[in-house]
């Protein structure tokens, strides 16, 4: 009974190590695709030096931080001060625990992994007033505050249009959701409101591909879709909802007095961040880890392109698309943090009450009529 | 607060149209930095005609080529230097330091034929003072002192700014001066013979000149030549009768330093072609230029 119980210490200690590196060689490549999509947006060549094309930019700049002395500002409050990198983080970091990376490859089997997820991604918000309070720092409790308003205000939106997905699917679980898109699994919640006339979710799991994928089969979630992504720039601290960090008047809000490891650890919770609400946004509406390609008749792209469940190769390929789909939304939010200005205080409250909120509302109305009408 | 007129529903769709447009606009960039300007320098017609691309030049490896007559770093073919100290008097920074010494021959010719009659013991520019007017290239008579396209010459110590061009090594300045000294001291005692002999004997002109006519070529002593003066015209032989003192013995020399003051300063500076380049830098530069 030990010698299990300490195997299965082991394994989640394992998976902890791995998921730890897989998170940090993420943000190390992501950093540097930043720089340079923001270069080429703005006709330059970005790092060049460092390694072949900067490919070793980041981390040198990393190795740079570590190096860093850990300073704490005189008056500032040491332990919360010490503490609200590691806060931020973990809360980010276990985010990742529920997310379903491959067919088989689940994390933690939570039934309500959405809400859990919500849940301790808002512990984020936390992490972020203490930094900015303990600073005692003008600016890093401007950040706070603002950082604190913006994001309650966008958990609104966002948990709203998970919401109206979660009514379609009739599950918290992420794994379901995921599999309720996936071509070869056939789940018993699959033949229910599926919409389009004589079709059956059999039907559409035949051809496969993008048409099983949540924002095919409810065409109007593309509309949640938006508020996600919109809200979720917003949880993020991105540009355009960048406004606790807000360069050009706060310094950098909430962390300008960190410096060394600390800050490369809320430079490190900001982009896994990233990677989460992407990861969860591809899972809801964008087929999770299914591939975008339908069979056509005898050319069963779908098939190819999906592996066989059980085998490895449904793992690695179900891996594949998932964090595909995912770095594509992780350019997205690249593109519009160097195409879009920062949004002023009130425009970001408007933004949120007035335009996201009730449309989110509706949203979640009808995906309820939807479910309602479905059933009859 | 002003109320806009505008529909809360035309103003949503207005909006996504704009950010639409902000979207393209980025995404086209992006799509264009596969190409990149050539870094062509001004005097080339496709300056001005590379509207996309990215724009960086990655500069110590490449380089905008420059004109010809760049205004950059100073430098003095001192092989054509005749020491006429114009361009330290012209400068408005006194970065230019120049220590010369009179030599009582001629000492060579420039390659415009112009006679060098000084050593220049120190010739520094200090670039670091330098505010790249240009007016020492311009006033100097043998366009010896030009304006590279050479900029890149920082280094870490302000110190090593300062640029020597002189050729004496401090040994040979220290045996130039003092056989320059060794002249001056024989020919004081010539005049003071002179002054002497006509002191005593009643004048007769040719003797006592054609004594001191070798020497009051090479009048030397004095760092500064005079420069505000005309220079008359005459160098050579006619010296001033012995009808004056001793002591005004020293005024006319102020002629000898410069036969060319009087020649006309050509419009345009011509870059010797003897300047040192850096090999290397040439190279990236001939291989960028497209």
């Amino acid at each position: 009974m030990r010698i299990q119980m300490f195997c299965i210490n082991f394994v989640r200690m394992l998976a902890l190590s791995i998921g730890l590196a897989l998170i940090l060689s993420y943000a190390v490549f992501v950093i540097y695709a930043e720089r340079k999509v923001s270069a080429f947006v703005q006709d330059r060549l970005g790092p060049m030096e460092t390694g072949p094309y900067g490919l070793l930019q980041t981390v040198a700049d990393l190795i740079k931080l570590l190096q860093k002395e850990d300073i704490v500002p005189y008056g500032a409050h040491l332990w919360l001060f010490k503490a609200a990198p590691i806060i931020i983080f973990t809360a980010v970091f276990t985010g990742f625990a529920c997310m379903p990376l491959a067919p088989e490859l689940i994390g933690a089997p939570i039934n309500v992994g959405v809400f859990f997820l919500l849940s301790i991604v808002s512990i984020d918000v936390l992490g972020v007033f203490i930094a900015g309070w303990s600073s005692n720092n003008k600016f890093s409790i401007l950040g706070a505050l603002r950082g604190i308003a913006q994001i309650v205000s966008y958990e609104l939106p966002l948990t709203l249009a998970v919401l109206s997905v979660v009514l379609l699917s009739g599950t918290l679980n992420l794994e379901y959701i995921n599999f309720q898109q996936h071509a070869h699994v056939t789940l018993l919640s699959d033949t229910t409101y599926f919409p389009w006339g004589d079709w059956t979710m059999k039907d559409a799991k035949a051809i496969g591909g993008i048409f099983t994928w949540n924002i095919i089969r409810y065409p109007f979630l593309i509309v949640s879709m938006c508020i996600f992504f919109i809200a979720s720039l917003a949880e993020c601290n991105r540009a355009p909802f960048d406004i606790p960090e807000g360069e050009s008047e706060l310094v950098s809000g909430f962390h300008t007095e960190y410096s060394g490891f600390r800050f490369a650890i809320l430079f490190l919770a900001e982009y896994a961040m990233m990677l989460l609400v992407s990861l969860l946004l591809v899972v809801l509406f964008l087929g999770g880890t299914n591939t975008p390609f339908p069979n056509i008749g005898a050319v069963a792209l779908c098939d190819w392109t999906s592996g066989t469940l059980g085998h490895w190769s449904s793992n690695a390929w179900g891996f594949f698309w998932l964090v595909s789909k995912a770095f594509g939304i992780v350019f997205l939010q690249m593109m519009m943090r160097w195409t879009y200005p920062r949004l002023r205080v009130d425009q970001l409250m408007l933004l949120c009450w007035k335009v996201l909120l009730p449309i989110s509302l509706v949203m979640v109305l009808c995906s309820a009529y939807w479910v309602y009408w479905l059933k009859q | 607060m002003k109320k806009t007129s505008v529909h809360p529903i035309t103003l949503l769709f207005q909006t996504i149209q704009s950010l639409k447009e902000g979207l393209r606009l980025t995404f086209k960039h992006l799509f264009q930095a596969g190409n990149r300007r050539a870094p062509v320098g001004v005097m080339s017609d496709a300056y001005f005609k590379q509207p996309e691309g990215i724009v960086t030049t990655e500069y110590p490896h490449e380089s905008i080529p420059l004109p010809d007559h760049g205004r950059y770093q100073l430098h003095n073919e001192i092989s054509d230097c005749i020491v006429c100290d114009l361009c330290a008097k012209i400068c408005p920074v006194n970065c230019i330091e120049i220590d010369p010494i009179k030599s009582p021959v001629e000492i060579g010719k420039t390659s415009d034929g112009s006679t060098k009659r000084i050593y220049a013991a120190t010739f520094n520019i200090d670039m670091a003072k330098c505010m790249y007017c240009g007016l020492c290239t311009t006033v100097c008579p043998t366009e010896c002192l030009t304006m590279t396209k050479e900029y890149d010459f920082s280094v870490y110590d302000v110190r090593e700014l300062v640029f020597p061009f002189a050729e004496l090594s401090p040994e040979e300045a220290a045996i130039k001066r003092k056989e320059v000294a060794e002249l001056q001291e024989i020919e004081k005692a010539k005049k003071a013979a002179a002054a002497a002999a006509k002191a005593s004997a009643s004048t007769s002109d040719t003797e006592a000149p054609s004594a001191v006519t070798k020497p009051s070529v090479s009048k030397p002593v004095m760092g500064k030549p005079v420069i505000g003066k005309p220079v008359p015209p005459s160098t050579t032989d006619v010296v001033p009768p012995a009808s004056e003192s001793a002591a005004s013995s020293d005024t006319p020399p102020s002629t000898p330093p410069k036969p060319a003051v009087n020649k006309p300063v050509m419009g345009k500076p011509i870059i010797k072609p003897s300047i040192p380049k850096p090999p290397t830098q040439t190279d990236t530069e001939g291989g960028s230029n497209v």
